[in-house]
């Protein structure tokens, strides 16, 4: 009898556990099946390397919301990194613990605010402000960095703690007995250390920022050409899908698919590297 | 493994099972009603209150205006909705303007330009002009907003307005007529355009050729942007579906499509009426 408990909850874990990869599976195969016909229909490089997009002429180029998204990220990366990486040290180093206490669950919140809630906001206030201060309409490359450097603040700021704490504390001692100080323990010994896990963690980060769509849909302006400065509109490839899904029908449908297919392998290619440099210690 | 596919199986064939039967019973004793998404959030409200006043079923779908007609042709919809006037050789359909839908072109009502040229608002929104100076207003860039590819009312101001040009790529794009009020609304450089009938005081509508717009001016056709909402049917449909018609033009379906903006039948005739 308790062997055939024993069994049977293996079987039950192991048939939950595939549904959850079987999701993945049906959802790739899918977007596959929806999206590469029109990729076949337009040609690769025509649908990647293409600077118009007007389904209602039959022109699918992409590359203006790649760059879009490009531009997005980097700009959250350039923004979010420093502070999360600040943040982070503060945390792991300096902070006291109940401060520690305060700070942490405050993270966590951040990463708990629904994306529309940040877009919104962006839209009431930095949107407004980045019009009136620096010019141009505000739906902007700039106004969607700083939305998504918040959003991947948690991220950040998590993953690069926990890879600093997770070290020897020999290395810790070993550099303040060779007579360094705080300061300089933390960034020739520590810093350098833990560079796999904070790496980790700005490409996770990264991955968070390439597909946010709801947050940066309100705030880019979602213009589909190639932006000139940071104050210019964007588009990205997942507000592309996000914007017209409503009323695509036929080839302009599986275009937004195929659109998924780029972000798809995007969005795997950084997870890889992600774990790949994650696991080189 | 085996297990889970067939549990799959068992939900794929239920949820055909369940789609089937459901279509079917439509069929069966309702009307169909597909085309035009503009005219389709309309055309569900009077369904609404045609089931609730009279208690028949009416199936609304969208699928685009050319789709409907020929939806309405095939016989695979009773009625077509069309947001466009029916071209040469589309077949030989009654069709029923249930309202028009007129379009306004707005801006902040802090800017001093308030009349455009139809051909001024092409240029602008080809891009070919991109200084307000340039039609009279201040030294500053034009911000041009626009909806997305798609929408009902992007491909009526390309029709009406565009004559084959292509609205400029660099345009912002917003997903709503709200939004594309909200940001007008905000910006002093912005020009956007939305359904005539959700201009709010927070922005201008401006005169197109002079003509203000307002419902009246495109009840008697001086406004010229606006587009016609169609119901077409076959001669030989059947009486149910006429009566659906027949309601969306009652004094009741009319209240309703004017509360929610549009330029109703009767408008029309007081328009034609009250002319010289």
């Amino acid at each position: 009898m308790k062997r055939f408990a024993e069994k049977l909850s293996s079987r039950v874990f192991f048939l939950l556990a595939l549904s959850s990869i079987s999701a993945l599976a049906l959802i790739t195969v899918f977007i596959v099946a929806q999206g590469a016909p029109l990729i076949a229909k337009v040609g690769f490089f025509r649908f990647v390397f293409g600077m118009d997009w007007a389904p209602g002429h039959g022109e699918y180029g992409i590359f203006p919301m790649i760059v879009g998204s490009v531009s997005v990220t980097l700009g959250a990366v350039l923004i979010g990194v420093p502070v999360g990486l600040c943040c982070s040290i503060f945390l792991a180093e300096f902070a006291p613990e109940l401060m520690r206490d305060i700070f942490r669950p405050a993270i966590q919140l951040l990463a708990g605010i629904p994306s529309v809630v940040y877009g919104f906001w962006g839209l009431l206030f930095i949107v407004p402000f980045i019009r009136d201060r620096l010019g141009g309409p505000g739906l902007s490359i700039l106004a969607g960095s700083v939305i998504l450097a918040i959003m991947i603040l948690p991220t950040v700021i998590s993953i690069s703690e926990v890879s600093l704490l997770d070290l020897p504390r020999q290395y810790k001692e070993g550099a303040l007995a060779l007579g360094m100080t705080h300061w300089q323990s933390i960034v020739s010994v520590l810093l350098p250390a833990a560079k796999s896990g904070i790496t980790a963690a700005v490409i996770l980060g990264i991955g968070r920022a390439v597909g946010e769509t709801m947050a940066v849909i309100m705030v880019l302006g979602n213009a589909v050409a190639l932006p000139e400065s940071v104050l210019d509109p964007v588009r990205t490839l997942t507000t592309n899908i996000g914007i017209e899904m409503g009323y695509a029908s036929g080839d302009h449908r599986q275009a937004l698919f195929a659109t998924g297919i780029v972000l798809f392998a995007i969005i795997m290619a950084l997870n890889a590297a992600a774990q790949y440099i994650g696991r080189r210690r | 493994m085996v297990p889970m596919s067939a549990a799959r199986r068992a939900v794929v064939v239920s949820s055909i099972f369940l789609l089937l039967t459901s279509c079917g019973s439509a069929r069966a004793r309702g009307v169909v009603v597909a085309g035009s998404t503009s005219v389709q959030p309309y055309a569900e409200l009077l369904a609404e209150e045609y089931e609730h006043l009279y208690g028949g079923v009416v199936d609304v779908q969208g699928g685009g205006s050319s789709a409907g007609i020929t939806a309405a042709l095939s016989g695979a919809a009773d009625i077509g909705m069309s947001s466009r006037e029916l071209k040469e050789g589309e077949g030989a359909l009654r069709q029923v303007e249930i309202a028009r839908d007129g379009l306004a072109v707005i801006v902040h009502p802090s800017n001093p330009v308030s009349d455009l040229t139809p051909e001024q608002v092409r240029a602008l929104y080809a891009a070919d002009a991109v200084n307000w100076k340039e039609f009279g207003g201040p030294d500053a860039a034009i911000h041009i907003i626009a909806r997305e590819e798609g929408s009902g009312t992007r491909s009526a101001f390309e029709e009406l307005l565009m004559a084959g040009r292509r609205i400029t790529p660099k345009a912002i794009v917003q997903n709503s007529n709200g939004q594309v009020t909200h940001m007008v609304a905000g910006d002093e450089r912005a020009i956007g355009f939305i359904s005539l009938g959700l201009v709010d005081g927070t922005v201008k509508a401006l005169r197109l050729g002079g003509a203000e717009a307002t419902r009246d001016n495109v009840a008697n056709g001086t406004y010229a942007l606006f587009r016609p909402f169609l119901f077409v049917l076959r001669e030989d449909c059947p009486e149910e579906t006429v009566r659906f018609a027949d309601f969306a033009l009652s004094a009741a379906g009319q209240r309703l499509l004017a509360a929610e903006g549009l330029v109703t039948a009767e408008w029309m005739k007081q328009a034609a009426g009250g002319r010289p």
